[in-house]
C-alpha cells in the first residue's frame, strides 16, 4: 500500500472550473447559494491546508503521542459540533465527548491490536480521522432524533412511567429508533458502495496507482470499522444522554402541558 | 385519608401552578374540580409522584410520598392520562406490557371487559383505534397492574357526549366491580356531581373549596 502521487497547485486550480459551475447553476436558477460556495471553497482550502501542514509535522515526528494528541482535539471539537446538532438534549455535550472519545480509543485499539494497521502515524492519523469524523455525525443524529422525538412524543413517556415503569422503559422505543437514525446512514452507504458510488478511499488509491485488489480490501477495512465505531458512539451517546431528560424518581425533568 | 396535601406550591417555567394548596382527598369516589388551567391534572401527578411540589407534603396512607419507591407507588396509585398515549402493537401488546412491569399475568378478557371493550379488540392495532376505544385501552391497561387508586386526568375531555357517557358508565360500573378509589380531574362540574362523592375544587393554582360534593356542587 505505498503509493505517491504528486499533486500540483494548477491541478488544484482547474478544479475551480467545476466550482465555477456550481455558481453558475446557484446564479442562473437564483438558489442564492454563491456566497456559501465561495464560502465552502475557500475554507475547505484553507482548513485542509492547515491539516495538511500539521499531519506533515506528526509524520516528521513520526510521534504517537502527536497523534493522540491531534485525535484528542478532534474529539473535543468533534463534541461541540455535535453539540449544536442536538439542542433540545440537556446537557448533550459530555455524553457526546465520552461516546466520541470511547469509539475513537476503543476501534484504533481494536484495529492495531487485530494488527489491520501498525501503531504508526501515517496509518493511525487518517483512519483516526476518519473514525472521530464519522463516530460524530451518527453521534450527533442519534442525538438530535432523540431531542425531537422526547420533546414530540413526551406525553407518551410520562403515560409509560404513569404505570411505573422506569425511565429506561418509558424511554426505550425512543432510544432505539434514534439508534437507527444514527447508524443507518452508513449502513445504507456500506449496502450500496461499489453499485451506486465509489467510496474516497478506493477512488483515492485508485488514482495514486494501487492495485484496484488492494484499494477494495483498504476499502472494506474502512467500511466495516467504521460500522463498528459508529454503533459504538450512536450506543454510548444516547445511553448516556437519554437520563438527562429524566429525574433520580423517574420523572420527566420537563413536564408536558396538561 | 387517602391522600392528605399540606401546603403544596408548584411552578413551571417561572409561572406558578399551585399556590399553597392543602387539601384531603378520601378512599372512594374524589375528584378536583375546576376551570381549565386552574393546576388540577398538575395537583393529580403529585399524587403519584410524577412530579414532586417545591415546597410542601403530598401523604398517601399517612406517609409523605417522597418515601415511596415511586415505580412501586405508580403501581399502586395508576394515573390514566388525558389524552391517549399508547405503544405500537396491539392491544393486548399494551396491556401485557403495563402487566409486566408489576409481575403480573393478564387476564385480558377480563380487562376489556371491566374497560367496556369486548374481547375481540385484543389483537387489533392500538393506533388504529377511535380516540374513545383508545382511551379505554389505557383504562384496560392500568387496571392491569391491579391498583389500588386510580388517577383519572379528564377521561371524556376529548370525546363526544355519546361516548363521554359510555364512558362514565363504564367507570361507575367499574367502581362496583372492582375494589379501587378513583380520583377524577374534570372541569365539568355536572361530571364532579355524577362521578364522584367528595370533590377538591381548585382556581387559579388554589384551593377554594372542599367537601362533600353533595355540599360543595349543590345545584
Amino acid at each position: 500500500m505505498s503509493s505517491s502521487i504528486h499533486v500540483s497547485i494548477g491541478e488544484v486550480a482547474a478544479t475551480l472550473v467545476l466550482v465555477g459551475i456550481a455558481v453558475a447553476v446557484s446564479f442562473w436558477r437564483s438558489a442564492d447559494l454563491e456566497k456559501d460556495i465561495g464560502i465552502a471553497v475557500v475554507r475547505s482550502a484553507i482548513q485542509l491546508t492547515a491539516i495538511g501542514y500539521v499531519i506533515k509535522f506528526i509524520f516528521d515526528q513520526d510521534s504517537l503521542w502527536f497523534v493522540f494528541l491531534l485525535i484528542a482535539i478532534m474529539v473535543v471539537f468533534g463534541a461541540f459540533t455535535a453539540k449544536q446538532r442536538a439542542k433540545l438534549v440537556p446537557n448533550a455535550f459530555w455524553p457526546l465527548l465520552i461516546a466520541l472519545g470511547i469509539a475513537g480509543a476503543a476501534t484504533i485499539g481494536l484495529v492495531i491490536a487485530l494488527g489491520i494497521f501498525k501503531a504508526q502515524p501515517r496509518y493511525l492519523v487518517p483512519v483516526g480521522g476518519m473514525v472521530v469524523g464519522n463516530a460524530m455525525t451518527a453521534a450527533a443524529v442519534t442525538l438530535n432524533r432523540l431531542g425531537d422525538d422526547m420533546t414530540r412524543h413526551a406525553r407518551e413517556v410520562e403515560a409509560t412511567l404513569a404505570l411505573g415503569a422506569t425511565s429506561t422503559q418509558a424511554a426505550a422505543p425512543i432510544v432505539r429508533r434514534s439508534l437507527r437514525s444514527g447508524m443507518i446512514t452508513l449502513i445504507d452507504s456500506t449496502k450500496t458502495t461499489g453499485l451506486i458510488f465509489f467510496p474516497g478511499t478506493m477512488v483515492g488509491m485508485l488514482l495514486a496507482g494501487a492495485s484496484p485488489t488492494d484499494a477494495v480490501r483498504l476499502q472494506l477495512i474502512l467500511l466495516w470499522t467504521l460500522l463498528g465505531s459508529v454503533a459504538l458512539a450512536g450506543l454510548i451517546a444516547v445511553t448516556l444522554a437519554y437520563r438527562n431528560f429524566f429525574t433520580q424518581a423517574h420523572q420527566l425533568r420537563e413536564q408536558p402541558e396538561p | 385519608m387517602l391522600f392528605e396535601l399540606d401546603r403544596v406550591t408548584l411552578e413551571r417555567g417561572g409561572k406558578t401552578v399551585l399556590q399553597d394548596v392543602s387539601a384531603s382527598l378520601p378512599k372512594g369516589a374524589s375528584c378536583i374540580a375546576g376551570p381549565s388551567g386552574s393546576g388540577k391534572s398538575t395537583l393529580l401527578r403529585l399524587l403519584n409522584r410524577l412530579a414532586d411540589p417545591a415546597s410542601g407534603t403530598v401523604r398517601y396512607d399517612g406517609a409523605d410520598v417522597r418515601e415511596r419507591d415511586p415505580l412501586e407507588l405508580r403501581r399502586e396509585v395508576c394515573l390514566v392520562p388525558q389524552l391517549p398515549a399508547l405503544l405500537d402493537g396491539t392491544v393486548e401488546d399494551n396491556i401485557r406490557f403495563a402487566a409486566e412491569l408489576a409481575d403480573r399475568e393478564p387476564d385480558v378478557s377480563r380487562l376489556l371487559d371491566l374497560a367496556g371493550l369486548n374481547a375481540s379488540f385484543a389483537e387489533r392495532p392500538a393506533n388504529k383505534l377511535s380516540v374513545g376505544e383508545q382511551q379505554r385501552v389505557m383504562l384496560a391497561r392500568s387496571l392491569s397492574l391491579e391498583p389500588r387508586v386510580l388517577l383519572l386526568d379528564e377521561p371524556t375531555s376529548a370525546l363526544d357526549e355519546g361516548a363521554r357517557g359510555a364512558v362514565e358508565a363504564t367507570l361507575l360500573h367499574l367502581r362496583e366491580r372492582v375494589k379501587v378509589s378513583t380520583v377524577l380531574v374534570t372541569h365539568d362540574l355536572a361530571q364532579a356531581r355524577r362521578m364522584a362523592d367528595w370533590v377538591v375544587r381548585l382556581d387559579e393554582g388554589r384551593m377554594v373549596g372542599e367537601g362533600r360534593v353533595s355540599e360543595q356542587l349543590a345545584v
